[in-house]
């Protein structure tokens, strides 16, 4: 489709009163007062406390293990290894959604033979105190003979190379052809190429992973877990051998989860353990547990070769990218998918080639992470324009406007997008907003950076996914939502709440939402791919929707009028031109009730579905729709320490419709804060395999003294998929952070690392290497 | 095992511990005072963070033993009548949360800045709560919070 731009507008497409509000979410209050349970806050009589023991090597073959001393511990009532397991596996994909013909991405539960990985558990134990777990984890004994191994994706694609997954180490590969790449290269005058790295990242949630188990008295496994994702119950019951009806899992609030909490974390050795007790079983992981306890963000070496014409125009692009997936598969291959499809950035590019492959190692397995493979290409799409632009002497953003897609445009994938693309107004204000510019000071420069970007929300489309809602009215006129979905903190529920309070014409404060059960409330699917907003909240819109009609149809005819004319506002029914010809809310849903007028709705929502792109070409539709912005900087870079400091920080990104606007700009300064991280301070350090930064100590995030004032400038194109027309902003409020700070650091030193983080230390060698060369001193 | 006996939230309290149980440990399996949050085991997060004696504490660096004695209060002990505290209804109105995870511990070190320093400048917040990690805001709000609980505006 090349249809002609749309004629975005800016007013609101229905009158809201309660969506556009910036109002004090549903869960505030409780989080305000400590009185919000997460899921470790939960204990139960009789309940065991358990511990995971991990092998401290990288690669090698368990040739002894033996738990004996652990066992005759007094106290200790259960330790389990790989011995006392059925022989299966964990999936590691994503169960049930997808046919897509994968490698074996199935991971051992507990090592049988071979350790992949630093930190891949040989044992859990189950035992009356965590003191005693913990001192039985000390008494068992293992030998493990040491493996060949290897640690760099580009070492482990050389013949000879240990195999760590598959044949040949490859996990996944895609391309994209699109265009004549070589008549694009003809007609380009200059030909930029660069090589971007970048590093492996943990996501540092405050709440490590925790839950608690039981067996009910009708054998159903139930897990209280911090999860983003519910519907792990499958995978968990395929593991443990038992029916998927017989798995349970209750969520509670997420204290951080930014695709950390997407895999299954605890669930699998609480059920082993639950099952075998038959007692309830918690396990919390330590924060060093959580380092070694959950796959981390790709590092990704992308090299850009751009032609492109002397007045700006980018005419081809050849990437080719190579992620480390680490010793097991998890969602590599999606993740590898997410960066080819954003590999180019916002721009129009007619003639584009990318090789993209992920590589099995023997470094920690890496999966979902805020931004899912579009952030790695963002890192390198945005530096290199900066690096285009400086090579032909054009301003950076001028370069930008030359190229942004518009509506209609094709992105690699040959889809072409039509909602909004608002990134030149996003990228406008953003750098507008960062004032006047700070002065510089002695060996203190100053510099500016911007990013802009193309990031998807909604989940793959060929995954063909869907999303269900219930909402009812109470006969008191409140309001009930049940939804699977759950809430990691982005304010989730609260968006649920305020989307039905302004269809049924209701307060917020009228709304109770019941959430995260698998048992209990309608599947909602995952908290992942800033698709909660977009997928749950257009079921509940599709239910409440439903609701409203009858509502407003009953009370039509009470009033004598057409159903158009009605409206529900306040808690009250009452026709539009003629408001004095009203009634409580509660007493037309009395007539309602006595009438059997069915005051509940259950509503699935279905995404685009389609079928997989062309493998060879890379051609075809793989989301829904997209989301664009900016995010813009300014630094200070100390020349003599390397020490940069982010002064300026702000974020406009356009999302459609912001249901709460308060929590629209939480995403933003979130997203500022992790995504300074991840440019300045923020690295998983392996050294052969082992991890050195297994704690805070090590693994520097961002304090309140690093961080500048972020600010948030929202735009509306109601132009999104979503409610309302809201597109998403949990992932682009990230994505576009981190190569902004490094476009400002090389704009205020001259030079370019180009490498993450850009630490002290490499902002000094990149200075030293632009020094005149002296002999030896 | 030795006893430990304290004031908590204005209630006497009282327990056996081993001699290597934390304060926090105390706190949240002894008391089933849950809102204090564990999230580092090392001192760094903050999100632990009580008062003893009226003054902020990791309550996971402290052993039970050692508030043997003492006046703790905890983010439940903060609310008088099922009134908010200013600075948790600060927090509430400046939407200085999101997980909610760190903010008990925020709170808890926000007050006692505000003990500390009834008029602290932005940088002095700042500074102040070095010790107190939050992985989802960026502070924004959680400084804004906190300069409009010390009644300053415009903040």
């Amino acid at each position: 489709m090349t249809g002609a731009p749309q004629d975005w507008t800016r007013a609101p497409n229905v009158n809201l009163r309660q969506v556009g509000k910036p109002l004090v979410r549903t869960d505030v209050p409780g989080k305000a007062q400590g009185r919000t349970r997460f899921a470790g806050d939960h204990v139960m009589p009789n309940m065991l406390h358990a511990k995971v023991l991990r092998a401290p090597k990288a690669s090698a073959r368990l040739t002894r293990l033996d738990a004996a001393k652990a066992r005759a511990l007094e106290g200790v009532v259960c330790v389990l290894t790989a011995a006392d397991l059925a022989d299966r596996r964990a999936a590691t994909d994503i169960p049930g959604q997808t046919g897509r013909k994968r490698l074996a991405t199935d991971q051992q539960i507990l090592v049988r033979e071979r350790v992949r990985y630093h930190g891949e558990p040989l044992a859990l134990i189950a035992a009356e105190t965590l003191a005693l777990a913990e001192r039985a984890a000390d008494l068992i004994e293992y030998d493990l003979e040491p493996l060949p191994g290897v640690f760099d994706p580009v070492e482990a694609l050389k013949p000879g190379a240990p195999i760590v997954q598959g044949t040949d180490n490859v996990v996944a590969t895609y391309k994209v052809r699109k265009g004549d790449l070589e008549a694009g290269f003809a007609e380009a005058e200059r030909v930029v190429e660069n090589t971007f790295r970048t590093q492996f990242v943990e996501h540092a949630f405050l709440e490590p992973e925790v839950g608690l188990a039981w067996v009910d008295e009708n054998e159903v496994i139930n897990i209280r877990v911090s999860t983003q994702v519910i519907e792990h119950f499958r995978a968990i019951a395929d593991a443990l051998g038992v029916a998927h009806n017989q798995v349970r899992i209750l969520g509670s609030m997420v204290g951080g989860g930014f695709g950390g909490k997407e895999d299954v974390t605890v669930e699998i050795y609480l059920a082993l353990l639950a099952q075998a007790t038959g007692r309830p079983v918690r396990l919390a992981y330590t924060r060093e547990d959580s380092f070694f306890g959950h796959g981390k963000r790709h590092p990704f070496v992308i090299t850009h070769r751009t032609g492109v014409t002397q007045d700006g125009r980018i005419t081809a692009v050849q990437i080719t990218m190579t992620a480390d997936a680490g010793a097991y598969v998890f969602l590599s291959p999606y993740v590898l998918l997410y960066a080819v499809v954003a590999g180019p950035g916002p721009y129009r590019i007619d003639n584009v080639h990318i090789d993209a492959r992920a590589v099995a190692t023997n470094n920690m397995y890496t999966s979902a992470f805020r931004g899912f493979g579009a952030a790695q290409a963002c890192v390198a799409h945005e530096q290199q324009m900066d690096e285009i632009a400086k090579e032909l002497g054009l301003d950076r953003l001028e370069l930008r406007r030359r190229n942004f897609l518009r509506t209609g445009d094709e992105i690699a994938t040959g889809y072409a997008i039509e909602s909004a693309v608002w990134s030149d107004d996003c990228m406008t204000k953003a750098w507008a907003a960062l004032g006047e510019r700070a002065p510089e000071d002695g060996p203190v420069k100053i510099g500016r950076g911007v990013a802009t970007y193309q990031q998807s929300y909604g989940r793959i489309t060929w995954l063909h996914d869907t999303s269900e809602a219930w909402v009812g009215v109470e006969i008191d006129a409140t309001v009930v939502v049940r939804s699977g979905v759950t809430d990691i903190g982005a304010g989730q529920v609260s968006a649920l709440a305020q989307i039905a309070a302004e269809l049924l014409g209701v307060s917020l404060g009228e709304v109770t939402v019941y959430n995260s059960d698998s048992a209990t409330t309608p599947l909602a699917g995952t908290t992942t791919a800033t698709r909660a907003l977009y997928m749950t909240g257009n079921a509940v819109h599709l239910a409440a929707e439903a609701l409203r009609g009858r509502l407003i149809g009953r009370a039509a005819e009470e009033f004598g009028v057409a159903p158009s004319e009605v409206d529900l506002a306040e808690s009250r029914a009452f026709v539009i031109d003629a408001p004095d010809k009203s009634m409580a809310l509660k007493d037309l849903v009395g007539i309602c009730a006595s009438e059997g007028i069915h005051r509940s709705e259950l509503a699935m929502f279905r995404a685009p579905f389609t079928g997989e792109i062309d493998p060879e070409t890379g051609q075809g539709r793989v989301h829904p729709d997209y989301a664009f912005g900016a995010h813009a900087v300014e630094v200070a870079v100390d020349t003599e320490t390397g020490e940069v400091t982010v002064l300026k920080s702000v974020g406009a990104h356009d999302v459609g419709q912001a249901i709460n606007p308060a929590a629209v700009a939480g995403q933003i300064e979130g997203g500022a804060a992790q995504g300074q991280g991840y440019a300045l301070s923020e690295a998983m350090i392996y050294r052969d395999g082992e991890l050195m930064t297994p704690s805070f100590s090590e693994y520097l995030i961002p304090t309140a003294m690093d961080m500048p004032r972020v600010q948030s400038i929202i735009l509306e194109s109601r132009s999104g998929l979503g409610p309302f027309g809201a597109k998403g902003i949990g992932e682009p409020a990230l994505t576009p952070v981190a190569p902004a700070i490094a476009n400002a650091v090389a704009d205020a030193i001259g030079r370019r690392v180009f490498e993450l983080p850009i630490t002290p230390e490499r902002i000094v060698m990149a200075l030293r290497e632009a020094e005149p060369r002296k002999g030896p001193r | 095992m030795p006893t430990v006996s304290m004031t908590v939230n204005g209630q006497p309290a009282a327990g056996e511990v081993e001699g290597r149980t934390l304060l926090v440990e105390f706190l949240r399996e002894h008391l089933r005072l849950t809102g204090t949050h564990v999230g580092c085991d090392t001192s760094q997060c903050g999100a632990c963070v009580v008062h003893v004696n009226g003054k902020s504490v990791k309550s996971c660096t402290m052993l039970a033993a050692q508030a043997d004695g003492a006046e703790v209060t905890t983010i439940e002990g903060l609310a008088t009548n099922g009134e908010l505290h200013p600075m948790q209804a600060a927090f509430k109105e400046h939407h200085g949360l999101q997980c909610g995870f760190c903010t008990p511990g925020m709170v808890m070190s926000a007050v006692d800045l505000l003990n500390t320093n009834a008029n602290p400048s932005e940088r002095e917040i700042r500074e102040w709560l070095e010790g107190n990690i939050c992985r989802c805001t960026g502070y924004n709000n959680i400084v804004k919070a906190i300069q409009a609980a010390a009644g300053q505006t415009g903040g």
